[in-house]
């Protein structure tokens, strides 16, 4: 059989998802639905003050005006959004766990079977996790070690409570409340999330990482992330999230923000493997998502790594605010989509000072049945003389069924500007494969090569035990799409 | 037994009879030469023992050790011992030589039962064959043949066969596209791979090749089939008459 026919025939038998269990825990639920008492809840669940709620009021009452937007590359039947818990939070004593020996054993049971040990002794050595199970942080580690350096790592609702003056000054600051009907929902009722600030001059010494679950049924995950590093300060921070496989869809809408001050760096990687549904397309995460950086101060950078396996939608475009003459913005993702996956994803990198540069790395792999668009945008504003951008884009398709397409946008106001673009599309030639077989590899491993090959430019600049976990997540969400 | 036995095969692309009743028998320990004109079948058959996709076996069989191997899907075939060293090697881009190496080995060795090779043990190892073969360190860190001169590519599917130890060789035109030192190290570097057990089919156009891989049985290939045997000496008449006795026969 010619090599593109298994291919697609064998698509289908993709079922593998090895993190879709439940945990079978206890947990405290809002009444199901959205409504006014329901954003007063969560503040009050949260013990918020007073003027976050207001915040939060003012939010939704905007998110009722909105529309929800159409201009993806995106199907999927209509969100009820009244249909959806929008709060779940393992039950706990009262007064909440002081450390982590107070965690409840099946919790750090789960994360352990994700991979995510969050026992001190037993974690990663330099890095520090904080874990977030549907919509409530649950554990924060190496907290002390950090406290010492002056590095605030907390969950949101803890840096609300204890330090107001940085919340109230950068949230909403990079991604405004009304700057789109995913954001506006997510400011509204946001659960959890992390925070952190790291203080001029340090270069902090471990990975901060995040990890989401989301654990519960019909829950949707709202989480919001704000990073923010003062004048030359430099933290890479990691990401992660998986879900139970569940038949119905939920809803994720989060909102990361993040700000770089004068000469500051914020390296942000992400391994997205929600729960992706079955090779039909029925279930999986909705993933609609706002990530945006404001590089503020002068020769100030961020760099996005994102590598997207999961999610039945994915709708998510990291960007860069290039404020900061000399600021740099980056962006690498490699996004996979198989059986019916459908993902929207791209960065949009805007340059206002002058010399600033931007390069922009995607690299999509689509297969089965799935549709994979890269939207991208580059705007270059009149006064940014001197800015740089280089994009490049590259899809790769397995079999013959699925797409993949590419929409850049490029904006250019000033004369000086350099934008370069380049794009490829190709597909895995029989002839690779045949020629890794007749070396003794399996059709599923020779995809897996030549996929990492395909994709190592950008799995070169995760972390490196990230850079590992990608590699076989690369390998697991493409099992069974040759024959 | 004999190593490989092809009885009567006929094989076709796309409904075109391409191979037309090929018999050929490869005692342990031999080399066999496949001389013949352009476009009459040679690298089909070539692609039909390894199991490349795309051909379809209307009649005939082919036994490896005894075995019909019609059922073995190309990964099978190599591991159980046949190699197929490429006219045209493919570039993967991405994928470092070294990689690639790695990843064909230890496909083999868990073919056998045994574990995955050990970091240190697979450097010495490579380190060492590619030496032999002129292959530079640089070149390993390579992605698969990607810019490679037609020289290096030969030569590294030279050093994956070595490194592999197969027991059946087939050199498809290895020696199309190198000039006259490369020629001299690929051929050293099979030569070296001659044992008791282990044999070649080495397909070419040109005798020169066999001055320096000394075959011990010659098959002229015309019209989709072998139409005459004899020993070294027959390449030399070849050499000197050329084809066009066997393709107004065939």
């Amino acid at each position: 059989m010619v090599a593109t026919e298994s291919t697609i025939q064998t698509v289908k038998d993709i079922e593998r998802y090895k993190y879709g269990f439940e945990t079978d825990i206890e947990s405290d639920r809002a009444p199901k639905g959205l409504s006014e008492d329901i954003v007063r809840f969560i503040s009050a669940k949260k013990e918020e003050p007073e003027w976050m709620l207001e915040w939060r009021l003012k939010a939704y009452r905007h998110w009722l005006t909105m529309e929800e937007p159409q201009w993806a590359s995106l199907h999927y039947p209509p969100i009820d959004y009244q249909d959806s818990y929008y709060y779940a939070a393992p039950k706990r004593r009262e007064d909440g766990p002081k450390s982590l020996d107070e965690v409840d054993p099946e919790l750090l049971a789960t994360y352990e079977k994700l991979g995510i040990p969050l026992k001190e002794q037993e974690a990663l050595a330099g890095v520090a996790v904080d874990a977030v199970f549907d919509s409530v942080s649950v554990a924060t580690t190496y907290k002390k070690k950090l406290n010492d350096l002056g590095v605030i790592f907390c969950s949101i609702s803890e840096a609300i409570r204890e330090h107001p003056e940085l919340v109230q000054k950068y949230l909403g600051s990079v991604v405004p409340q009304a700057d789109n009907f995913f954001s506006c929902l997510n400011s509204a009722v946001f659960t959890d999330g992390s925070f952190v600030y790291i203080p001029k001059g340090l270069r902090c010494p471990m990975e901060l990482s995040t990890y989401f679950r989301i654990n519960e049924k019909n829950t949707g995950q709202f989480e919001r992330t704000l990073i923010i590093a003062d004048e030359g300060a430099y933290v890479s921070y990691l990401e992660g999230c998986t879900a139970p496989q569940r038949d119905e869809n939920q809803l994720h809408a989060a909102v990361v923000e993040l700000v770089t001050l004068d000469d500051a760096e914020i390296k942000y990687s992400t391994v997205q493997n929600w729960y992706p549904g079955d090779e039909n397309g029925k279930g999986g995460i909705y993933n609609f998502v706002t990530k945006r950086a404001a590089c503020r101060g002068r020769n100030s950078k961020v760099m996005w790594t994102q590598v997207e396996t999961g999610s039945a939608i994915t709708w998510k475009y990291p960007s860069c605010i290039l404020q900061g003459d000399g600021s740099v913005g980056e962006f690498y993702s490699v996004a996979i989509t198989n059986n019916r996956q459908q993902a929207d994803t791209g960065t949009k990198m805007i340059h206002l000072g002058k010399n600033t540069r931007s390069k922009i790395i995607s690299k999509g792999i689509s297969a089965g049945r799935s549709e994979q668009t890269y939207r991208g945008q580059v705007r270059i504003a009149a006064k940014a003389s001197g800015a740089r951008n280089f994009t490049q884009c590259d899809s790769l398709l397995i079999g013959d069924q699925c797409g993949a397409h590419t929409v850049p946008y490029i904006e250019s106001r000033n004369p000086s500007a350099r934008t370069e673009h380049e794009a490829t599309a190709s597909r895995i030639s029989d002839d690779q494969l045949f020629y890794c077989m007749q070396r003794g590899l399996s059709a599923e491993e020779a995809v897996g090569l030549i996929v990492n090959g395909f994709c190592k430019e950008v799995l070169q600049t995760l972390p490196m035990e990230f850079a590992v976990e990608a590699q076989k997540l690369v390998n697991i969400s493409l099992e069974g799409s040759v024959g | 037994m004999a190593l490989i036995e092809i009885q009567n095969l006929h094989a076709s692309v796309d409904g075109k009879e391409i191979l037309k009743g090929v018999d050929l028998v490869i005692e342990p320990g031999t080399v066999h030469a496949l001389m013949g004109p352009n476009g009459t079948g040679k690298s089909t058959l070539s692609n039909i023992i390894s199991g490349r996709p795309g051909y379809q076996v209307t009649e005939g069989r082919i036994l490896l050790n005894g075995e019909d191997i019609a059922d073995m899907e190309p990964d099978q075939r190599a591991n159980a011992g046949i190699f197929l060293a490429f006219q045209y090697p493919v570039e993967i881009p991405g994928v470092a030589s070294s990689t690639f190496l790695k990843a064909a080995i230890n496909a083999k060795r868990r073919f056998q039962g045994l574990g995955e090779i050990d970091a240190m043990e697979f450097l010495k190892l490579v380190k060492g064959k590619a030496k032999e073969l002129g292959i530079r360190d640089d070149m390993l860190k390579r992605p698969v043949n990607v810019g490679f001169s037609g020289g290096e590519k030969k030569r590294a599917d030279i050093l994956q066969m070595a490194l592999l130890q197969p027991q059946f060789a087939i050199l498809d035109e290895t020696d199309s596209g190198l000039d006259i030192d490369a020629l001299r190290v690929v051929s050293e570097g099979v030569n070296s791979l001659r044992t008791a057990d282990r044999s070649f089919l080495v397909i070419t156009h040109y005798q020169r090749l066999l001055s320096y891989i000394v075959p011990d049985v010659v098959h002229v290939f015309a019209g989709g089939k072998i139409v005459r045997s004899g020993g070294p000496e027959l390449a030399e008449e070849l050499e000197a008459k050329g084809y066009a006795d066997y393709v107004s026969a065939a």
